[in-house]
């Protein structure tokens, strides 16, 4: 079973995603902030990181950066899903390593899930 | 009753007759010129007629108007009286157009009242500032004039009153330097304020819109027939508020200029093409049919085709929405110097002559439209145009209500 590391502070939205996830036979971790998120991503080494950017303690840019910094876990594609919206943080995005950017507001869930699984593949 | 009685008597009668049939010839309600039958006999007593400024004898009464009292003694009289009134008249309609523009200037000129729109007091509202400046550059000059040449030999003096006037000025120029910041400042606000509501909103309507679907797709659980009608009713409002928020965010950018525009070439028949398949639907259930005529061989155009595509759909779904029984829709593609030209036209409701000028304003939405249709923001036609003219293109419509409208626009091929 394929592990998904989501870094979402808002609560509802990870068990709406997350139930989905659970129900499509993926193992759902939540970090509901940054640092967590960071903690979680070195100790489990998931197979998919999904990450929001504006997030408490340490923000989303900031655990992209460290863990495309991290050898153990560079490796591991990282999905921002965010409804941040902006070319600029896009383009820093893509630059810190990230596999691709996902606006929230401009999906819906089956099309979440079928972007995940193409990552995934 | 004398002669003299009588003359007078019968020019009074003349002279409203005249002055009724005068303003008649020329539109004007009897009632509403002012001239009250004292007042004309006593412009027009013999010797009054003689003196009015302006009077030629020989100049005749309008055609066409008909004089009832001919044949009288006094028809010489009588005449000039009517070329008198009918002078009168004329001038009192010019006095009170003149009068009507000055009203308009001044109302224009309203500095109060436009301060007030700006919610600054009147020593920070620029317009004032500027009429205060202008003012005092005009007296200013004129005073240092007339003192310095009448009464000041030493030119020290003078260069010192010019001085301090300049501070004066300079002092002046500042506040109003500081009153367009503010001014600027405060739309900054409000456009940030767009902003950051909208972000907020985003996110609790992404959840709103996944969670409807989850529940939806009967993952959770089966759900009845009845209740997936309430749940479409509240898929179709988060989708109306996202629509909505993505409509504000767009317009917040295009105000704070941060609306990404990426250039590239493509086409614009295929990016049409795609759009008018995707509406198929929304066009089947408002039974309208949609017609493409394409000029053949048509150039690529060099803009950014996911913002051009967002033109292309405010205009087609405001055709489709707004048609009445039996709806047709002609898009047509042709180039036209170094543009290509893209032209809508629909056998809608189409736009009321008085509304026309605030179409392309934000918020604005026409009464018939809001009659026929209560969706809608009022943000679609706003964001087309600006988009178009960053795009250096341009854009227009023609229209008549209740037979139709044709919106074009125009974006170059490089």
């Amino acid at each position: 079973m394929e592990t998904i590391l989501f870094i979402e502070d808002e609560s509802s939205l990870q068990k709406t995603v997350g139930e989905t996830l659970t129900q499509e036979g993926y193992k759902v971790i939540p970090a509901l902030d940054g640092e967590i998120g960071l903690k979680l991503a070195k100790e489990k080494k998931p197979d998919l990181i999904l990450l929001d950017l504006i997030l408490p303690k340490t923000h989303g840019f900031e655990v992209l950066k460290k863990i495309k910094e991290d050898a153990d876990i560079k490796n591991i594609p990282v999905i921002v899903l965010t409804n941040v919206e902006g070319m600029e943080e896009i383009d820093k995005a893509i630059e810190l390593g990230a596999t691709t950017y996902l606006v929230k507001a401009q999906y819906s869930l089956k099309e979440l899930i079928e972007k995940i699984k193409k990552v995934l593949e | 009753m004398n002669t003299q009685n009588k003359i007078n008597s019968q020019l009074i009668k003349t002279a409203q007759i005249a002055l009724f049939l005068v303003e008649r010839v020329k539109g004007i309600e009897p009632s509403s010129s002012g001239w009250k039958p004292d007042i004309i006999a006593a412009i027009l007593h013999p010797l009054s007629v003689v003196g009015v400024p302006g009077f030629e004898p020989g100049l005749n009464p309008p055609k066409g108007l008909v004089l009832p009292l001919h044949h009288t003694p006094y028809k010489h009289f009588r005449l000039k009286i009517l070329t008198v009134c009918f002078r009168l008249v004329n001038e009192y309609g010019k006095i009170k157009n003149l009068m009507n523009l000055i009203k308009r200037i001044f109302s224009e000129l309203n500095i109060v009242e436009q301060c007030k729109k700006y919610n600054l007091s009147l020593w920070q509202c620029p317009q004032f500032l500027f009429l205060v400046m202008g003012a005092i550059i005009v007296i200013s000059s004129l005073f240092t004039y007339a003192f310095g040449t009448r009464y000041i030999e030493d030119p020290l003096i003078v260069a010192f009153i010019i001085q301090l006037l300049a501070l004066i000025l300079f002092v002046i120029a500042v506040i109003i330097t500081r009153s367009f910041e503010r001014l600027a400042e405060a739309n900054r606000l409000k456009s940030e304020f767009v902003s950051i509501v909208s972000h907020q909103l985003r996110s609790p309507l992404s959840n709103l819109k996944w969670t409807i679907e989850l529940l939806m797709s009967g993952k959770l659980g089966k759900i009845e027939e009845k209740q997936v009608e309430y749940f479409k009713i509240i898929k179709e409002n988060s989708n109306r508020m996202h629509e909505l928020v993505a409509d504000l965010l767009t317009v917040s950018r295009i105000e704070t200029a941060k609306l990404p525009f990426k250039k590239q070439l493509f086409s614009m028949e295929e990016l049409v093409k795609k759009i008018i398949n995707e509406y198929k639907p929304l066009a089947n259930a408002y039974n309208v049919e949609v017609i493409f005529k394409n000029q053949k061989q048509l150039p690529n155009v060099f803009s950014d085709p996911s913002r051009i595509e967002l033109v292309v759909e405010n205009l087609l779904d405001n055709a489709i929405r707004y048609v009445t029984d039996k709806g047709k829709v002609e898009i047509e593609l042709s180039k036209k110097n170094n543009h290509v030209r893209f032209s809508i036209k629909d056998n809608g409701v189409g736009i009321p002559q008085q509304d026309k000028k605030y179409i392309f304003q934000k918020f604005f939405r026409s009464e018939n439209v809001l009659k026929k249709q209560t969706k809608g923001s009022g943000l679609g036609l706003y964001i087309s145009k600006a988009i178009v003219e960053r795009a250096k293109g341009k854009i227009g419509f023609d229209s008549e209500e209740r037979k139709g409208s044709t919106f074009w626009f125009m974006v170059p091929i490089k």
